[in-house]
């Protein structure tokens, strides 16, 4: 396997990223130089670029044991093991890891930092090789299919043909429904969670307010604050705030704040944090700036802004899965209003239409759309049973008993 | 290595089961719509290694289909099934469903047209019992087969087996094989008339095929 382990990069742009170094192992680095341009949708070429990404388990002889994780927007490749910045374990560990619903004693995982990120892999935070300085906003426009053409690059370099599965919630199940619309004989199974074919006027709309957040902070700098050795982290934060309450749902804000002060008895007529809501929402931004580059962040969200399946197969999503032979499990939650059980609903009416091997479940949650991320028995209980019954029907040898 | 899935229900199937499992040929694609909790599509599977698929309204036996290792969806008969193509299976099951749908006619229609062939059981409402109890008591029957009452019972179009085959002209299917068996499970002789099935059948298994398609 020919992967470069190109580590003084990838901590260069940690510290330009994020102004700290990181801690832990060296990501594993998969360089592609000049000779192989990434082509995007936007018309432009991306070269060199850089992936980075982390594996779990061993891969079998025959490389038919292959899952990808696709991780969303603010997430990265560290899916099951500890975060190099915040120290924090796997954004799901829960998941994925030995006896796991996705069994790295079994399967062989593999999370990548989609283009664009600020984990390692080339975004907005690189060097432009033609100026010497941080790419900023002369970064290309990347979108959802990008980030899949670097995926299936790494793939490529890895040496596997098929995958025996995808697997991503939210903006990592849209990377799901792109490899399976289109690479799909090179995905045997798909698991899109939490996720929708296009991206709805109220998703962009969320989106729109947060990158004006970031624009409208004069540390942003028309994009080119990390020359200036600085961060547009009010900014930030405040988009953080509100894509934070669209992860949630009212019940789960009312159960777990209500009306609740901080540390304190009474109000203080003032804007302080005086309620639990917002000293809680200040915190999730203040330290997402410490793991996030703003221009990622503005690059990530327009991806999925563009994101839309339908109108990209002539206005019929059936169209993007017809003669598909993969096997998917869709799933939603009750209670997520950002990616609502209809928009599920309408992925699985596409795949009925070409009589597809689908299973749809919409588990029972008061979470919201953060509910794919947290311990949900029903979530890990369809996960497996569906990995284990395709893993079966692949020819995939259960967990060794005996070694 | 083939490992046995994780069996939901009983070891013993139910009658009917087993006679629409003998009706399936071998390695086919089946639909089975209202699936319950996948126990059809497991004995199938065992039994006639079938691509299978179900629909299911009730979530929580959704879940459990998938977690036992079914593809199975969430939906309904009369809303969903008009979002499949012509013949996408060998075979479409409704299997003590079509009483509780709301457009029999039409989610047969469905069946026929998705499928190859449709099989179809369901509770007799002619059998002798059900007839007693109404002609005696002037009441809704209440029987094993049919348990709840009329204000509780999802059987919104009971019909008997003289009235399926009414909708099978109606809707020009040709029925390749009927069996109505009794309350102990027995089949009855396919010698006996209809009128004598429609009589003594509790239950009614039906394989049918759309004329137009042979």
């Amino acid at each position: 396997m020919a992967e470069d382990r190109s580590v003084a990069v990838t901590e260069r742009d940690l510290r330009v990223a994020t102004g700290s170094a990181a801690r832990g192992g060296a990501p594993l680095i998969a360089h592609f130089d000049d000779s192989t341009p990434l082509v995007l949708d936007c018309e432009k070429s991306l070269a060199p670029f850089d992936i980075a990404y982390q594996t779990y388990g061993t891969l079998n002889a025959d490389k038919t044991n292959a899952i990808l994780i696709c991780h969303a927007l603010t997430a990265d490749q560290y899916v099951a093991s500890e975060h190099p910045i915040t120290g924090k374990p796997g954004w799901w560990v829960t998941l994925v890891g030995p006896g796991r619903p996705i069994d790295t004693d079994r399967f062989f995982v593999i999370c990548s930092n989609v283009i664009g990120g600020c984990m390692g892999s080339t975004g907005p935070a690189s060097i432009n090789p033609t100026t010497g300085k941080a790419y900023g906003l002369e970064f290309p426009v990347i979108t959802i299919g990008d980030m899949v053409d670097a995926q299936v690059r790494l793939i490529d370099r890895l040496g596997i043909g098929q995958l025996f599965s995808v697997i991503g919630g939210s903006m990592g199940g849209m990377q799901v429904l792109e490899w399976a619309a289109s690479h799909g004989d090179r995905v045997f199974s798909a698991v899109p969670i939490a996720t929708a074919a296009w991206h709805s006027a109220q998703n962009i709309a969320f989106h729109e307010v947060g990158r004006q957040a970031v624009m409208a902070d004069p540390e942003w700098r028309g994009g080119r604050y990390l020359e200036a050795g600085a961060s547009p982290r009010n900014g930030l934060a405040v988009a953080r705030m509100a894509a934070h309450i669209t992860y949630l749902s009212e019940d789960a804000l009312q159960d777990k704040f209500g009306r609740n002060l901080q540390a304190r008895h009474s109000k203080t007529f003032s804007f302080d944090a005086d309620f639990q809501v917002e000293s809680y929402l200040r915190y999730q931004g203040s330290t997402f700036v410490d793991r996030f580059d703003a221009n990622s962040y503005l690059y990530i969200t327009r991806a999925l802004d563009y994101f839309d399946l339908k109108t990209e197969h002539g206005g019929i999503l059936a169209n993007a899965f017809r003669g598909t032979k993969t096997r998917f499990c869709v799933v939603s939650f009750t209670s997520d209003w950002l990616y609502p059980t209809r928009e599920s609903r309408a992925i699985v009416q596409a795949l009925n239409a070409v009589a597809a091997n689908v299973s749809f479940v919409e588990i029972e949650s008061s979470k919201g759309h953060d509910a794919f991320l947290l311990e949900e028995a029903e979530l890990f209980a369809t996960i497996t049973g569906f990995i284990n019954s395709a893993a079966e029907r692949h020819g995939i040898a259960p967990a060794r008993e005996a070694t | 290595m083939l490992q046995q899935s994780p069996h939901p229900t009983s070891a013993t199937p139910r009658v009917d089961h087993l006679l629409i499992t003998e009706m399936v040929r071998p390695g086919s694609r089946v639909l089975d719509v209202g699936c319950g909790d996948g126990a059809l599509l497991h004995l199938l599977a065992e039994r006639r290694q079938v691509d299978g698929r179900g629909i299911e309204v009730a979530r929580d036996r959704v879940n459990a289909c998938v977690a036992g290792g079914l593809s199975v969806i969430q939906g309904d008969a009369d809303r969903d099934l008009s979002e499949y193509p012509d013949a996408a299976f060998d075979y479409a099951i409704l299997s003590l469903t079509i009483q509780a749908t709301r457009q029999p006619k039409r989610v047969l229609e469905n069946l026929l047209r998705i499928a190859r062939h449709a099989i179809v059981s369901f509770p007799n409402f002619g059998h002798w019992k059900v007839r007693q109890q109404l002609l005696m008591h002037g009441r809704m029957p209440v029987t094993p087969n049919l348990p709840d009452a009329w204000y509780e019972s999802p059987n919104g179009h009971l019909c008997t087996i003289k009235d399926f085959v009414a909708l099978t002209d109606v809707l020009d299917a040709r029925v390749e094989r009927k069996v109505a068996f009794n309350a102990s499970g027995q089949q009855l002789g396919t010698w006996l008339p209809i009128t004598a099935h429609n009589f003594l059948g509790e239950r009614a298994v039906f394989l049918l095929t759309p004329r137009n398609s042979r």
